[in-house]
């Protein structure tokens, strides 16, 4: 009977790492209001690894949710480890989103990549992952309404 | 957990006199209206009777009033039935950017048929512009067809005046007075329209159930084909419950009418000032002047509509939203792109419509639930007054 299911609904009710770093190490911003959805991912690293996450999101359950869980996903990984993080694993930890909704996971998962990106710029680091990466692309328009399952 | 439904222009609560008066008729009174015998006419009656009742709330004579399944039939069968008719004499046909996807939908496919059609624009407050009307109009126009009330900002047209131009030029006019039923008078006569869709559980009555409004006289090709019910224009055995549902409620919306609009305006005026006094950055969209009884539209700025409709689902209330991410198109709201509102405030924008069970504490607990629920999304949301859009 519900929109989303029980993981999703918790994400979107309880919201974990919500909230603006006053130093981060970088800073992520993908979509934007005029599209419906848009989330600002900030990131502190030590040593290589993200030690923690914050998330502020414009946008419908989905979106915060998936901002919720992508931070939590990636707080205690390596950049490395962050940078493999798929929209499609996103999904997967929230045990699954509308087919409308596929493009809220698509959102986290830029927003890490250009808070990554930002941190990358400021401290001159180079990663695989992010070769030829072009944070302003908007690839998202292509997933609306996408069904990736 | 309180429970408060706030979207009645969705849909409405059978009422409790008019689900009495339907009940016979699923069991003792069964019968088909067209048979013979007593079982039959008993039927066939309630049907007349049941007319009756739906023409005398639009002063209709009783048989200019055809029962269909729903308002979206009588759209289609207006406009079909009208293209169909004079397919000899034009192909052109003047609406509103603001109609119902009943509308919407029936002239795009109409376009590709080789149709053309003209989408008439709205001003700030939610209207037409009867310069742009009368501009619109060429020697191949057969229809014109303007909701009578928006089901999203809930702006009352210029009906009649409209109704004139038509007959000016020779043009049958059809309205969509879906909302507009029971919730500002309408009397078919005054107004001069020659074609009206009506709904049954707009009006607290069953769904599956509406009318048209056909003038006397004017002929329109038939929309369903098969049996001669309804006069021959409308075939398929009658929606019997429906329509004894449909009549006792447009019965009943017409003898509540004033205390029903007092009821329903006063609460809806007390929602609307409390939330634009006590939530900051709020915005009303369309005019208060001419506007539907229950209805409110307010973008809440800064934050999403869906969000906005899940939390207030979680206190129990129910409302509808303009957001795209709510709508399975993923589209913003036609109506308020067409209003001018700008795409990232119609994402925050939530309809609420009062009705007739809605009570001040129903009102007062969704107010000071919203509060707390817009203090909530704001917190989330990456964007601010200071910070811009």
């Amino acid at each position: 009977m519900a929109l989303y299911n029980d993981i999703v609904m918790e994400h979107f009710l309880n919201p974990k790492n919500v909230g603006e770093m006053e130093n981060p190490d970088g800073t992520g911003v993908y979509g934007s209001p005029v599209c419906g959805d848009m989330m600002q991912i900030q990131i502190k690293v030590e040593n290589d690894v993200i030690t923690d996450a914050k998330f502020k999101t414009f946008g419908c359950g989905s979106a915060i949710a998936s901002s919720s869980m992508a931070t939590s996903m990636i707080i205690g990984k390596t950049v490395e480890e962050a940078l493999e993080v798929t929209n499609k694993q996103i999904i997967d930890e929230l045990g699954g989103l509308p087919p409308v909704k596929v493009h809220c996971s698509v959102l986290a998962d830029r927003a890490i990549k250009n808070a990554i990106y930002d941190y990358a710029q400021k401290n001159g680091k180079t990663y695989a992952a992010l070769e030829g990466y072009d944070p302003n692309a908007d690839d998202d328009e292509d997933e609306h309404g996408a069904v990736e399952e | 957990m309180r429970n408060v439904y706030l979207d009645y222009s969705a849909t409405t609560p059978v009422k409790d006199e008019v689900l009495k008066e339907m009940i016979p008729y699923f069991t003792e009174k069964f019968g088909n209206p067209s048979s013979l015998y007593d079982k039959g006419l008993e039927a066939k009656d309630a049907v007349t009777h049941a007319r009756e009742q739906v023409a005398a709330l639009i002063n209709a004579e009783p048989r200019e009033v055809f029962f269909t399944a729903g308002g979206t039939e009588a759209d289609n069968w207006a406009v079909f039935g009208v293209c169909d008719k004079l397919k000899d004499k034009g192909n052109h046909i003047i609406t509103t950017k603001i109609e119902h996807h009943a509308m919407l939908h029936s002239c795009a496919f109409l376009e590709k048929q080789g149709y053309e059609v003209t989408y008439l624009d709205i001003d700030k407050d939610g209207r037409v512009d009867l310069e742009q009307l009368k501009n619109s109009i060429t020697d191949k126009t057969i229809l014109i067809s303007v909701m009578m009330i928006n089901n999203e900002i809930g702006t009352l047209q210029p009906i009649k005046e409209i109704a004139e131009i038509a007959k000016e030029y020779k043009i049958i006019f059809h309205t969509d007075a879906v909302q507009a039923l029971g919730n500002v008078p309408i009397d078919v006569k005054e107004l001069g329209v020659d074609l009206m869709s009506m709904s049954s559980h707009k009006i607290y009555g069953p769904k599956g159930e509406g009318a048209l409004f056909i003038r006397k006289g004017l002929r329109i090709s038939n929309y369903l084909h098969g049996g001669a019910q309804e006069s021959g224009k409308r075939a398929g055995t009658e929606n019997l419950t429906g329509i004894v549902g449909f009549g006792k409620a447009a019965e009943l919306a017409r003898i509540n009418f004033d205390e029903h609009v007092k009821h329903c305006s006063s609460l809806r005026d007390y929602l609307v000032e409390r939330i634009l006094n006590e939530i900051p950055d709020t915005v009303l969209n369309g005019t208060m002047d001419g506007r539907h009884p229950g209805n409110a539209n307010i973008t809440f700025k800064y934050i999403e509509g869906e969000s906005i409709l899940l939390l207030l689902n979680q206190f129990g209330i129910s409302v509808s939203t303009g957001s795209a991410c709510s709508s399975k198109s993923l589209e913003p709201s036609h109506v308020l792109t067409a209003l001018g509102v700008p795409v990232e405030m119609i994402h925050g924008t939530v309809r609420f419509t009062v009705g007739d069970f809605t009570t001040r504490e129903d009102i007062d607990y969704v107010v000071d639930s919203l509060k707390n629920i817009v203090t909530r999304l704001r917190e989330l949301s990456p964007i601010n007054e200071k910070k811009g859009w």
